[in-house]
C-alpha cells in the first residue's frame, strides 16, 4: 500500500514538467493536501479546474462542478467545515459573484483558498487576456470591515509554491486566502520542479481538544479559535450574523460586534511579519525604484539591470503579499529613493496604497496599461529613464 | 543567452502545440530555462494564432518576444504582421506554399512543411515538420530533446507520424542550411 503522499506524487507525474500557471496552482493545492474542489469553468482559469478534476478522483478526493460561482464558494465553505482543505478557482466575473460568500467565509473563520486568474473587466471583458483589475476588489469587494490575505506570484514555479503558502495561511489564521494570477501567467508554460515532501512545510488548522466547555469561537492568545469539524460530536453553530463565542447570533450588541470584528482583523494584522512576503533588488543603492507585483514584476527585474547598465541607479521592490498591504516596507523604500514607478496592468489600483504609504516622501508615478498586453521592457525603461532625469 | 522564438499561423495548424513542444524540449530535456506564451482568437480554427518561446540559460524576465531571433511563419497574414518584428540576423522559416510575399533583408528558409506532412499521410503534422527544420537550422534545442518532447506530447497512435514528420523536417532544415 502506498501512502497518500506517494499517491500524490504518482498523480502529479514527473518531477520536472513544462506546465501552465493554472496547472501549477492545482499542483500546489494537491501538495498542500487539498481534497475538495468546487468550481465553475471560466477562461482563463478553467485549467485549474481541469487539473483538479483529473487528480482529485485518483486520490479519493472530491471534485464538483457547480452551477455557478456563488454555489462554488458556498460548497467549499461547507466542505471546509467537515475539516478538509478546500479550494475554488475563477476569473473576474466569477470572483464578483463570490463576494457575498467571501465575507461569510471571513466572519465564520472558514479556511479556504480562492484562485482568481484575472482577465480584463469590467463584466465579461476580454476573456483570454491578462489583467490585474481585481486588486482592489480583493480588498473591499465584500462588504463590511475586514482584512484579507492576497498573494501574487510572478512565475509558474512560484504559483505552485504560493498556493501551498495560501493553504497554510488559510489554515493558520482560519480565513479565506486569495491567490491572484492573470490570464497571461495562467496560460504561460515554464519549467516546474515539484518539490520533495522534505522541502514542503504544511500547516493544519488547530483542532479542538476537549468537548468540555468548548465554544467554537472562543480564542486564547492566538486570536484564532480551535476548530471542531461538523459531525465530530462537538456542538457548533455557524452564522454570518455577528455572533458570540458560542457562535450564536448576537446582532444588537455593539460590544460583541466590536470585539468580534476587531479580533478578525487583529488575527491577521498582528501577524503581518509572517504574512507579508516580498523580494528586494538593489534596496540599499537605489535612486529610482520600481514597485511591482505579479507578472509585471518579472519584466521589471530585467529592466532594472538594463537601467543600471545605463547608469541609472534603479531598484525593484517586488510585492508578493498585496493584502495586508506592506505599508512600513514601502515607507522604508520611500525614505531612500527619490521616485517610485508603479507599473500596473490596470488603471491604477495598488498605486493608491503605495502613495498612502509614501506620504509624499518621494514622487510616485503610475505606468498604467490595460487591454491585455504586458508592459514591454522598452516601455518600462523609458518611464524609468524619464523619472530619473527629473530634478529632485 | 536569450533566444526569442515566434511561431505563427492560423488556428488549427498547431502553432501553439509546436511552441509547447519546443519549450518542453528546452526546459525538460535540455535542462535550459524556457517560457512559452500564446495568443489566439476565440475561434477554434482559422483565426490568427501566435505562440512564443523564450529559451535562456538564466531566469527569464519579460516572457514575450520583443524582436524575434527565430520566426516560423505558416500563414501570409502571420508573416505580414510579424515578418518585420525580427532581429537583423533572425532565422526566418516559412512554408513557401502558403507564404508568397516575404520581402525582408533576412535570409528566408523555405520549408514545404504542409506538403511534406501531406506526403507522410497527414497535413496536421506540418507543425512538427517545422519544429524539425527549426532545430536543424538553429540548434535552439538538441535533436534528441525535440524528439523526446515530441513523442511525449502526442497521442500514442500519432507517434510514428510525428516521428517521421520531425525527421523529415530535420532533413529539410539540413538541406536548407547547406545550400549556398
Amino acid at each position: 500500500m502506498s501512502t497518500y503522499r506517494e499517491r500524490i506524487r504518482q498523480a502529479l507525474g514527473a518531477k520536472v514538467q513544462f506546465v501552465q500557471g493554472d496547472d501549477a496552482c492545482a499542483y500546489g493545492a494537491i501538495l498542500a493536501g487539498c481534497t475538495f474542489f468546487a468550481g465553475y469553468p471560466i477562461t482563463p482559469a478553467t485549467e485549474v479546474a481541469e487539473r483538479m478534476s483529473e487528480i482529485l478522483p485518483k486520490l479519493g478526493g472530491c471534485y464538483i462542478q457547480m452551477e455557478d460561482e456563488i454555489a462554488s464558494i458556498g460548497a467549499i465553505i461547507g466542505a471546509s467545515w467537515t475539516g478538509v482543505k478546500v479550494m475554488t478557482a475563477t476569473s473576474g466575473p466569477g470572483f464578483s459573484l463570490m463576494q457575498e460568500n467571501l465575507g461569510y467565509g471571513i466572519i465564520t473563520e472558514t479556511p479556504c483558498v480562492i484562485i482568481n486568474v484575472q482577465r480584463s473587466g469590467p463584466s465579461t471583458g476580454q476573456p483570454t487576456m491578462g489583467a490585474y483589475g481585481d486588486m482592489m476588489q480583493a480588498r473591499w469587494g465584500t462588504h463590511g470591515d475586514h482584512e484579507i490575505i492576497l498573494l501574487c506570484p510572478s512565475s509558474v514555479q512560484e504559483a505552485m509554491e504560493l498556493t501551498i503558502v495560501a493553504f497554510n495561511m488559510a489554515e493558520q489564521y482560519r480565513t479565506p486566502v486569495l491567490l491572484f494570477i492573470d490570464g497571461e501567467l495562467g496560460h504561460m508554460r515554464e519549467r516546474l520542479v515539484i518539490p520533495d515532501d522534505s522541502e514542503i512545510t504544511l500547516f493544519d488548522r488547530v483542532r479542538a481538544e476537549s468537548m468540555e466547555g468548548y465554544k467554537p469561537f472562543q480564542v486564547g492568545e492566538s486570536l484564532v479559535p480551535a476548530f471542531a469539524p461538523f459531525g465530530s460530536g462537538y456542538r457548533t453553530y455557524v452564522t454570518g450574523l455577528t455572533h458570540n463565542e458560542q457562535g450564536l447570533p448576537r446582532t444588537s450588541s455593539p460590544a460583541i460586534h466590536d470585539k468580534l470584528v476587531r479580533r478578525l482583523a487583529a488575527k491577521i494584522n498582528d501577524h503581518t511579519d509572517d504574512i507579508v512576503r516580498y523580494e528586494e533588488f538593489y534596496a540599499d543603492d537605489c535612486d529610482v525604484a520600481i514597485v511591482a507585483y505579479g507578472i509585471t514584476a518579472r519584466t521589471c527585474r530585467d529592466v532594472v539591470e538594463e537601467a543600471r547598465g545605463r547608469g541609472i541607479k534603479a531598484g525593484l521592490l517586488r510585492l508578493i503579499t498585496i493584502w495586508p498591504f506592506p505599508e512600513a516596507l514601502v515607507a522604508r523604500w520611500a525614505e531612500r529613493v527619490r521616485a517610485i514607478l508603479v507599473p500596473e496592468m490596470n488603471m491604477g489600483q495598488i498605486y493608491h496604497p503605495i502613495r498612502e504609504a509614501v506620504e509624499g516622501r518621494c514622487a510616485v508615478r503610475l505606468l498604467a496599461k490595460i487591454g491585455g498586453e504586458l508592459h514591454t521592457p522598452t516601455e518600462l525603461l523609458d518611464a524609468l529613464e524619464e523619472l530619473s532625469c527629473q530634478p529632485r | 543567452m536569450r533566444q526569442e522564438i515566434r511561431i505563427c499561423g492560423f488556428g488549427g495548424q498547431g502553432v501553439i502545440t509546436a511552441a509547447v513542444i519546443l519549450g518542453k524540449a528546452a526546459a525538460v530535456y535540455d535542462g535550459l530555462i524556457a517560457c512559452q506564451v500564446q495568443s489566439y482568437g476565440p475561434e477554434a480554427r482559422g483565426g490568427a494564432a501566435r505562440a512564443e518561446v523564450i529559451i535562456a540559460d538564466g531566469p527569464i524576465g519579460y516572457p514575450g518576444v520583443s524582436t524575434a531571433d527565430i520566426l516560423v511563419a505558416m500563414s501570409q497574414e502571420a508573416f505580414t504582421r510579424y515578418g518585420h518584428e525580427v532581429k537583423p540576423d533572425c532565422v526566418i522559416i516559412i512554408d513557401p506554399d502558403i507564404v508568397f510575399s516575404h520581402d525582408v533583408p533576412q535570409t528566408i528558409y523555405p520549408v514545404r512543411a504542409t506538403k511534406i506532412a501531406e506526403d507522410l499521410g497527414n497535413a496536421v503534422a506540418a507543425n512538427i515538420v517545422m519544429l524539425g527544420a527549426l532545430t536543424a537550422l538553429t540548434g535552439a534545442v538538441s535533436q534528441e530533446a525535440i524528439m523526446a518532447a515530441t513523442l511525449a506530447s502526442v497521442p500514442a497512435r500519432f507517434k510514428e507520424l510525428n516521428r517521421s514528420a520531425l525527421e523529415a523536417g530535420i532533413a529539410a532544415g539540413m538541406g536548407q542550411a547547406t545550400q549556398p
